[in-house]
């Protein structure tokens, strides 16, 4: 099969998944698992093949897999689409291919297939544990199976068909639709026990949310569209004379150019979806969905997404950009970016529910690619979101896998705790080995723990460009957020798994099924050996003895290969400094917190740890400065004051002096002329309608002829006045 | 006048005719048997054309599949095919005017058409007209989508006929 | 050789005789045969400008295809239909299908 059409093939088999477990299959939960899964395998070996293509291939970024076809036709012109994988989609396809697979493996556990059915369970709740009578009378509870599992599946295939549609998309209206499709995915799956108000709130706030920054991404595209009649990446972001007309070209509007307009229309879509700074608000109540589905939305496809659009918009948001001199889409991001990844870090300091920490976490390692695009690492950013997407899927699910230990252990005891609260948990490293080994490994992934993991790589690559393009505001903040970053990710790794547990249900935690820990083992296989693609050539000792394949390869996919900013020790002694710092510190600070107490930061920090923990207000706020005021000026002031007031007293006052009017033209009008007319034109209507009659008989050939001499008169007449007329 | 337009006005002579008998024969059963004839007529344009395929086709299924189609349902309303009445409605008249006017309109709006005598490009001796014609439609840089949805509205139609003929008592 | 011209004339008096059957015969069937005339005339118009005007491309004789097959499927439910009227009412002349004035 020829690499291109494999390509068009790779986004169907979750589509058809989706369709046949909706329509077909949805009453058998084996049947409907084995579909997803098995759709989920066939586009993961699609995509393999397609990887070890393009990898092979000599010069891919001048000679990427491209195709297209005309869609539909503009004037002139089709619209086409088509299907590109260049080496930044490659990659791409690679890291979505994996965790995707892994995340769908991982679902079959998560949503306690082959335990029995609960006694309570509804649909729209989690599985709330099913009574169990062994030979003996002892009744014990067990982990119940989801009740909507068939839905579940065929919603993720429907997210899986949107993910890859995105990446092998050649041009932004079908990366668009992918987009939204996930939009929607996103929407249904944080919903997806739909009977919890805080779920439902949730999926509205997350879909209305992201689609503030969509509307004006669409504006983007639309403009885009406008200025040069095509939205093919390659027809603009790999051809010099378009970016130089879009860079020269003024937009109109606060002097910005028209590529510069773009580009912030467009990353202001990616500030919805990759929930930056401003628009972050709706990522941590996401987590109310399912855990593999924080995994595949939050961590790994969707808000990825988002990232690697701007990626891809790199030519554009980059157009004039001349060493030193950064053009005003590249200082938005580098300031929204380098904002949130310090915000949010301090947030997830402060946060108890395990997943809320991870979710802290992400907004803010995105901000960290963001600001890696706005000071010119393109390659490091990409690097960071293909690092990122394997690491912090581990974490997600390994915090699946230890909700799911104790809730197993809640369900064992009979305890009333929160399974999520970190404080519930403690010592679970021997309870559940698996989990703890694989969540090391990404927590000291994602906090940059030195040589092995692949963090280190790419945020030190991010703090190397940093440095290097002298942008040392942007690399002061990146590095304070790495600290906290190292800090954060002890905290939770201390106190979920090391010293003694709090609970009993702690107590009674247990390991989990092989589909959630092998997901787990091949996702920190990935943690680890993802960064040894991208060593730079001259770091010390083992710089060079590994090619930094990465840079060369994804950096093809710009018209001018970027090139590596020269090694200093510098940014280097300060990732080692602050990664080991902040798991220093994590550790003496959260080793010895015994049962029932607070969190040892609470007193030192005082009225900040308020602040923090209640994620600077910015709910409140947004509750205060939005959704207030829209409730106020709709019953207040739209209601009360301009429709009961102004609208209904001009009514009253319409109506009163119109019916003196009226009472007026009745009597003198109305009755004599107008009464007499009309009586005249309705009795006439009905003779003629008596006379009409004939006309409508009901037969089709009689109207047909009577349709024909009508065209036919009518064009003798047109062709007449149309002669006569010079 | 050479060979080719001579049998072009007695092929076109007689399609005209069976044509014409096609749409006024009393007896349905004739009428059908003289639209089996129009239909060859138009089968031999279509070798005239150099549209062999298309010639085939027409004879498989218009004169094979359609054609004996309306045979069969007109024998299976019978009862009404007997009638030896006019076959004819009250409206005739009408009918015929209309009819000579749209092809009185049809003639003269495509005599003042500059290409209207156009005579036919030499076709070049590689051309292959069938293997083109086989290609497009499956090509999906032609009309792939087309010939699907045409499958789909057989499809749909097949199941339709049966739905809607169904003896349901 | 045979100008275009009268291949057009005859398409254009194929379909005036087709438009004629499907006005005024009395019979549903024959008013299926007035319509057969007509998408055949139409048909010979396509094929000759392909043969004429574009006979590089190949889009004459692809649309000829399609109108086969929409042909074969508008007779099998017209004549679906007709059946399935002579059933219910005993009559399939047009006239007396009059339903459409209710």
């Amino acid at each position: 099969m020829s690499t291109e059409l494999l390509i068009w093939l790779l986004p169907l088999p979750p589509l058809l998944a989706f369709f046949f477990v909706i329509l077909f299959t949805n009453r058998s939960k084996a049947l409907s698992h084995t579909l997803a899964v098995g759709a989920a395998l066939l586009s993961w070996l699609g995509s393999m093949i397609v990887f070890i293509r393009a990898i092979q291939q000599p010069h891919f970024g001048e000679h990427p897999f491209e195709m297209s076809i005309p869609w539909f036709p503009t004037g002139e012109t089709a619209f086409q689409i088509g299907i590109l994988i260049d080496p930044l989609s490659a990659v791409t396809l690679f890291f979505v291919a994996w965790t995707v697979l892994m995340i769908f493996i991982y679902s079959v556990g998560y949503n306690n297939f082959g335990q029995p059915k609960g006694d309570h369970d509804l649909p729209g709740l989690p599985p709330h544990g099913a009574t169990l009578t062994d030979e003996h009378g002892h009744s014990h509870k067990v982990p119940s199976i989801e009740p909507m599992y068939a839905r579940f599946f065929a919603f993720i295939g429907l997210f899986a068909f949107g993910m890859y549609t995105l990446v092998i998309s050649n041009n932004l209206l079908t990366l668009f639709v992918g987009w939204e499709i996930m939009g929607l995915c996103s929407y249904l799956l944080i919903g997806f026990w739909y009977a919890k108000p805080s779920a439902r709130a949730a999926m509205i706030k997350a879909f209305i949310t992201t689609r503030v920054g969509d509307v004006f991404m669409l504006i983007g595209i639309a403009y885009l569209y406008s200025q040069t009649g095509t939205l093919s990446y390659r027809e603009i972001f790999y051809n010099e004379e378009v970016l130089h007309t879009l860079a020269t070209t003024s937009s109109g509007l606060l002097g910005l150019s028209a590529a510069a307009m773009i580009g912030i229309l467009l990353f202001i879509g990616t500030i919805g979806k990759s929930a930056q700074w401003p628009l972050h608000v709706w990522l941590p109540d996401a987590m109310e969905g399912p855990t593999p589905v924080s995994a595949m939305i939050h961590a790994a496809a969707m808000v990825s997404a988002g990232v690697y659009m701007v990626i891809r918009a790199y030519p554009l948001l980059s157009a004039g950009y001349e060493h030193g001199h950064l053009t005003q889409p590249m200082m938005l991001m580098a300031f929204i970016g380098a904002f949130t990844a310090l915000f949010s870090a301090t947030i997830a300091v402060a946060q108890n529910d395990i997943k809320r920490v991870l979710a802290y976490s992400t907004i803010s390692q995105l901000g960290y690619m963001i600001a890696a695009l706005g000071i010119g690492g393109f390659v490091a950013a990409a690097f960071h979101l293909i690092t990122h997407a394997f690491f912090k899927a581990l974490l997600f699910l390994g915090s699946g896998s230890v909700i799911h230990g104790m809730e197993h252990g809640v369900l064992h005891t009979g305890e009333h705790i929160d399974p999520q609260d970190m404080y519930n948990m403690g010592g679970l490293r021997k309870k559940m080995p698996v989990t703890f080994w694989t969540f090391l490994i990404g927590g000291l992934a994602l906090s940059g723990f030195p040589l092995v993991t692949a963090g280190f790589w790419s945020k030190d690559e991010i703090l190397a460009d940093a440095w290097g393009h002298g942008h040392i505001a942007v690399f002061i903040v990146l590095a304070l957020a790495a600290l906290l970053t190292a800090f954060y990710t002890m905290r939770q790794i201390t106190l979920t798994f090391l010293g003694k547990p709090r609970t009993e249900a702690a107590k009674h935690a247990q390991e989990t099924k092989w589909t959630m820990t092998l997901p787990l083992v091949i996702l920190a296989v990935f943690a680890v050996s993802a960064g040894w693609v991208g060593i730079p050539k001259e770091f010390p000792l083992i710089g060079g003895s590994i090619p930094n394949w990465f840079h060369d390869f994804v950096g093809g996919t710009l018209l001018e290969h970027p090139e590596a900013v020269t090694f200093s020790y510098i940014p280097l002694l300060t990732s080692l400094v602050v990664a080991l710092g902040g798991l220093y510190l994590g550790w003496v600070v959260y080793r010895k917190v015994s049962a029932g107490a607070k969190d040892p930061l609470q007193a030192p920090l005082g009225s900040v740890y308020t602040l923090l923990k209640n994620k600077y207000y910015f709910d409140e706020l947004y509750d205060k400065v939005f959704v207030q005021p829209a409730y106020w000026l709709s019953e207040t002031f739209a209601y009360l004051f301009i429709d009961r007031k102004i609208i209904d007293g001009i009514l009253h006052w319409v109506a009163y002096v119109s019916s003196i009017i009226g009472t007026f033209l009745r009597n003198y009008i109305d009755k004599p002329i107008i009464n007499g007319s009309g009586d005249f034109v309705g009795e006439g209507t009905k003779r003629l309608g008596r006379g009409m009659r004939f006309i409508q008989s009901g037969k089709v050939q009689q109207y047909m002829i009577v349709a024909l001499v009508s065209l036919a008169a009518f064009s003798v007449l047109f062709y007449y006045l149309l002669s006569t007329t010079p | 006048m050479s060979g080719l337009q001579i049998i072009f006005i007695l092929v076109a002579a007689l399609t005209l005719g069976a044509g014409l008998l096609a749409v006024t024969v009393r007896n349905l059963v004739h009428a059908a048997l003289w639209l089996i004839l129009a239909l060859f007529g138009v089968a031999i344009f279509f070798v005239l054309l150099n549209a062999g395929f298309l010639a085939v086709a027409q004879v498989v299924v218009y004169i094979g599949a359609i054609a004996i189609l309306m045979i069969f349902a007109i024998m299976l309303t019978q009862q009404v095919a007997s009638y030896k009445g006019t076959q004819l409605n009250a409206n005739w008249i009408w009918s015929a005017f209309i009819a000579v006017v749209v092809f009185a309109g049809l003639a003269w709006i495509l005599s003042s058409w500059s290409g209207f005598s156009t005579l036919p490009p030499e076709m070049s001796a590689r051309a292959d007209p069938l293997r083109q014609l086989g290609s497009a439609l499956v090509s999906p840089t032609a009309y792939v989508i087309p010939f699907e949805v045409a499958s789909v509205l057989l499809l749909a139609a097949l199941i339709g006929a049966i739905i809607i003929a169904w003896d349901r008592k | 050789m045979i100008p275009l011209s009268w291949y057009l004339v005859f398409s254009a008096a194929l379909f005036a005789i087709g438009l004629f059957g499907v006005l005024a015969r009395k019979n549903a069937v024959a008013i299926l045969i007035g319509i057969e005339l007509m998408l055949n005339s139409v048909n010979i118009n396509l094929v000759a400008f392909w043969r004429y005007i574009a006979p590089d491309g190949i889009s004459g004789q692809a649309f000829a295809v399609i109108v086969f097959a929409v042909a074969a499927a508008e007779v099998a439910v017209g004549l679906a239909l007709i059946i399935s009227i002579y059933r219910r009412r005993g009559t399939i002349a047009a006239e007396e299908i009059d339903m459409l004035k209710f």
